[in-house]
């Protein structure tokens, strides 16, 4: 298993050099120097001299990309060139409000996708299956920010059930340590900031996970009717075993196979969404931050998320490399 | 190409039978399409969409933009269906049933263009992949999996960003988040045809290489990439709008555009929800046609399928 | 077994259900019909006027080829046909109960504690995620009021029966770390995990290697034998029959058309089917040189059964009538015979003592 984790760790190495090679060469394909662009059209010439000595872009350009590769391994991934700041230190100020989100609707997008998938699959082609499988399919067309203008729009301007923006409410005083807002309330014992916290992902989670619960009840649902079809499934009833145990230990243990890579896939999408949800509700996470720094085209901050987020993407691929694993002995061994 | 270890011996009676080859499968998939709803609701869908977007101006009661009822829009309320104006005025004073016949032009066009570049280049990668060995292969997958790791809507804004903002840059924008797509697709279904006994009794009555891939692998594979790229198309629609929304679609402000015309409606939402909710369904449903119908053909394609 | 044990029971045929041996009888099978077909389109009938009967310890072969409705047989048996699509009509009697109106609860219990059943490929018919400990004990557990490591003992001691080496260890592999044939022996141990009344073995040796076949049916035989568990073999193979049962059924597309004493029917079988069964099969016994006669034609060269004889396009004794009726079931003495022109001894392809 030490193996097959250190195996996929170093496929991971390429991509990532691969990755840094077209950042490096992306941000100087931009129109216009890499300085006049890091710093926008009132840069002033002191500025851009000020820059191209910081970033070397008079040096060689073998030298300028180790240069670059140096930083980076350093964790000196640049400014922002709106105000300055650090791009890790605000990353990682946003990146728990993105994580809260895209957990929330992951969370939304399994717990119901998995059980509706299931109950789709086992009778294919049944009323049931159907009303799954059309309700899946418009859950797939519907693009998330019109899913959440909708949401935003009924279900909080209108029936005012839910807040319309943000991530907690201002009159509700809350520590922040780790800054998940919902942990924060738990570890703090402030119940009432966790709730607010949770009440505040409901419709962002909603709108962000309505895609990939769509996608996992129809990779559930196919992978279910598949397993229901195996020969281990009708030795299972031929033992006279309680319901619950064919359902979880002979068909859901290998059905869960293709859900759990769907599950993975998902993360791409989850951060794309992520970027279009956060900037409809107003939440301060990466996903707006990078919805302003594309309007303002601030180069360095893009750069810099799109590493993180290709960084984040290959280790979440990794964890469900890993848990195929631990799900699938055949893997194991191979 | 690479071969697997042979699974029978060379003398085996099932070998040189082609399941798949030949027009009875495409045969049988056109009749089993004929007789799906869900294809021919798809079908009529993706019809109508199209036909909207070409004749656009033919239909549409006004001219593009027009912003005759401008005067009429304050900052608190925008005009609402009435004679004349079937579905109302947009934010800008142009009549909205109009307006958004001629945003589906600009949907179709750039889905159709950017699937189309996002296909061939997918599946030169895909065929170099699956065809020349494992060397190839390994190169041409590990940049696949370069472009998979960035999510397609930051891959998409990255180049938008180096080609400008124009219909061409959205084009190549959306292509590229497809080509991983295509490419690995061509080269999975390429590879598990050439383990396949009717390649293997190819091979081993000695046809050249070449045209075994050309003449069976290929023509096989093509079923699965059918199904893709209509599948594609409606998640191209969707990010057509998606670059819209944030700002970075077309910028000729005379093109009307559905996911600009949903941005321009979210200030204006709980006053006039109709402008948010007309370009929506309009992109919502047109995507919807070409995932049934990529649906259905899936469905018709599929060996399995015909239970 | 030996032979008078044979020649004692004669009660593998309809006119024994007559008699009225019910009490006698572990399971009574009664014009099973088994009909498939969606609604709207007309249904295919894959089994019909198939009655039968087993009595405790007695051991009974079905033989066919492929598609002749005995794998169906049996899964009605199991009460495992799908709930849709599926149209069972008959009688199956279990120690007195009707199957066919048993509850799915009720059915649960049965499965895997009365009646048991073993599937033609090991390969697939184990669970590749669980392990093979676990796959054991569940269907001890499941019908017994068994700790864990109770159960876990109990599966050890069945795998040592049923010649598994080194049965601690197995207990934590996966069946890929499994031949086929000790996955075999794996489903033989579930299948005799809490000793059934009655095993049903569907094909258990078709998917093994031919030098597995022979050590897998000897296991079988043996644990069979241990427990007096009543036993129905399904199989294609006369070879397997010969060695393991007292009285055969011969189907064919879903019909029963010879049912004997495993010996009368070898010596001198009736119906050009069994007939045809027997001189394609290599016989020690058969004169040097003699060559194998296969069955012209194929399973799908068949006629309705409404029509006539399904047999009639491969049969080599056709006579008119065979196209013209159906032919019936009829009673001779021990036999069972559904053919208007059966072989007689000396045309019969059987063995000639």
């Amino acid at each position: 298993m030490l193996r097959f984790v250190v195996r996929r760790l170093a496929l991971m190495v390429p991509v990532l050099v691969g990755l840094s090679i077209l950042l490096f060469v992306w941000i100087r394909a931009l129109p216009g120097e890499p300085a006049r662009s890091m710093l926008g059209q009132r840069a002033t010439p002191e500025a851009i001299e000020r820059i191209n000595n910081l970033y070397g872009f008079n040096d060689p350009v073998l030298q300028q990309y180790f240069t670059y590769v140096g930083r980076l391994i350093r964790g000196d991934f640049g400014e922002s060139t709106r105000n300055g700041d650090p791009v890790v230190s605000t990353f990682f100020d946003q990146f728990p409000a993105t994580i809260e989100l895209s957990f929330a609707a992951l969370l939304f997008a399994i717990v119901l996708g998995i059980p509706l998938g299931y109950w789709a699959g086992r009778r294919v082609g049944g009323w049931l299956d159907n009303v799954i499988v059309s309700t899946s399919l418009l859950g797939v067309v519907t693009p998330v920010f019109f899913l959440a203008i909708l949401l935003k729009l009924v279900f909080a301007e209108y029936l005012d059930w839910f807040p319309t923006s943000r991530r907690s409410d201002a009159r509700i005083e809350a520590t922040h340590i780790t800054n998940f807002y919902v942990l924060d309330g738990l570890i703090t014992r402030e119940w009432d900031a966790a709730w607010d916290a949770i009440v505040h992902l409901i419709l962002p989670g909603i709108a962000l996970g309505t895609i990939p619960l769509a996608i996992i009840v129809r990779i559930t649902r196919a992978a279910v009717a598949d397993v229901m079809g195996e020969d281990y499934v009708r030795t299972a009833y031929s033992k006279g075993l309680d319901p619950a145990i064919i359902r979880n230990r002979h068909v859901m243990r290998n059905a869960l196979l293709p859900v759990v890579t769907t599950i993975g896939l998902q993360t791409g999408l989850l951060l794309s969404g992520a970027v279009l949800t956060e900037s409809v509700f107003e939440i301060g996470g990466i996903g707006r931050y990078l919805f302003e720094a594309i309007s303002q085209r601030d180069y360095p901050v893009l750069q810099a998320y799109i590493l993180f987020i290709a960084l984040i993407f290959s280790i979440v691929n990794l964890l469900v490399d890993v848990s195929y694993g631990v799900i699938d002995p055949r893997v194991r061994v191979s | 190409m690479t071969m697997a270890p042979p699974l029978m011996s060379p003398s085996d009676p099932m070998l040189g039978v082609d399941p798949e080859h030949g027009t009875s499968l495409w045969r049988g998939a056109w009749r089993r399409l004929r007789r799906n709803p869900v294809a021919i609701l798809g079908a009529l869908l993706v019809l109508a969409f199209v036909l909207i977007a070409v004749f656009a101006s033919a239909l549409a009661p006004y001219a593009a933009n027009s912003r005759e009822w401008a005067s009429e829009v304050t900052l608190t309320s925008v005009p609402g269906p009435r004679e004349g104006n079937l579905l109302g005025i947009d934010r800008y004073g142009s009549d909205l049933y109009s307006q958004l016949l001629y945003g589906a032009r600009q949907s179709l066009i750039i889905g159709v263009v950017s699937t189309l570049l996002g296909l061939v280049v997918g599946a030169m990668l895909g065929i170099l992949a699956g065809g020349l060995g494992a060397k190839v292969d390994m190169v041409v997958m590990r940049i696949v999996d370069i472009l998979l790791s960035i999510p397609s809507l930051l891959l998409a804004v990255s180049i938008v960003a180096v080609l400008g903002q124009n219909r061409y840059a959205v084009m190549i924008a959306i292509a590229s988040a497809q080509v991983p797509v295509f490419a690995r697709l061509l080269r999975g279904t390429m590879l598990s045809q050439a383990r396949s006994d009717y390649v293997l009794a190819a091979t081993s009555l000695g046809l050249r290489r070449r045209t075994i891939v050309m003449g069976h692998v290929l023509p096989n594979s093509l079923g699965p990439t059918i199904v893709q790229a209509t599948l594609n198309l409606s998640t191209a629609v969707i990010e057509v709008a998606a670059l819209s929304f944030l700002g970075l679609g077309e910028s000729d402000p005379a093109v009307a555009e559905w996911g600009r015309m949903l941005v321009a409606a979210q200030d204006r939402f709980a006053s006039s929800p109709q402008l948010a909710l007309w370009p929506g369904l309009a992109i919502a449903v047109s995507a919807l046609g070409f995932t049934l119908l990529g649906e259905a053909l899936r469905e018709a394609l599929d060996p399995k399928g015909r239970r | 077994m030996t032979d008078d044990t044979i020649g004692g029971r004669g009660v593998n045929a309809p006119d024994v259900v007559r008699r009225d041996l019910s009490t006698e009888a572990l399971l009574t099978v009664r014009d099973l019909r088994v009909e498939f077909g969606k609604k709207g389109q007309r249904p295919t009938t894959a089994v019909d006027e198939v009655t039968f009967e087993i009595r405790r310890g007695e051991h009974l072969g079905i033989v066919g080829e492929s598609g002749s409705g005995k794998s169906v047989t049996s899964l009605a048996i199991m009460g495992l046909l799908p709930a849709t699509g599926v149209r069972v009509s008959g009688q199956i009697m279990f120690d007195g109960e009707d199957l066919l109106a048993a509850s799915e609860k009720r059915m649960r219990d049965v499965r895997g504690r009365d009646i048991a059943m073993i599937f033609q490929d090991p390969m697939t018919s184990l669970n590749p995620v669980v392990t093979i400990g676990t796959q054991i004990s569940e269907v001890i557990r499941g019908h017994r009021d068994m700790g864990k490591a109770e159960a876990n003992e109990r599966a050890v001691e069945l795998l040592r029966k049923v010649a598994m080496p080194d049965p601690g260890r197995r207990m934590k592999e996966y069946p890929h770390q499994l031949s086929g044939g000790m996955r075999q022996r794996v489903l033989i141990a579930i299948a005799l995990a809490n000793e059934p009344q009655l095993l049903i073995a569907d094909e258990p040796t078709t998917a093994l290697d031919v030098t597995i076949q022979a050590q897998i049916l000897e296991i079988l035989k043996q644990v069979v034998a241990d427990t007096g568990t009543a036993l129905i073999m399904i199989t294609h193979d006369l070879g397997v029959v010969a060695g393991l049962c007292d009285s055969v059924h011969v189907m064919y597309q879903g019909r029963v058309v010879e049912s004997a004493q495993r010996r009368p029917l070898f010596a001198e079988p009736r119906h050009p089917y069994t007939g045809g069964l027997l001189a394609s099969v290599p016989r020690l016994d058969s004169p040097r040189g003699q060559p194998l006669k296969p069955i012209p034609g194929s399973p799908t060269d068949v006629l309705p059964w409404t029509q006539g004889c399904a047999f009639t396009p491969r049969c080599a004794n056709r006579i008119d009538t065979c196209t013209e009726k159906t032919p019936a079931l009829k009673i001779e003495g021990q036999r069972a015979l559904r053919c208007f022109n059966p072989l007689t001894l000396s045309s019969a392809g059987g063995a000639t003592p």
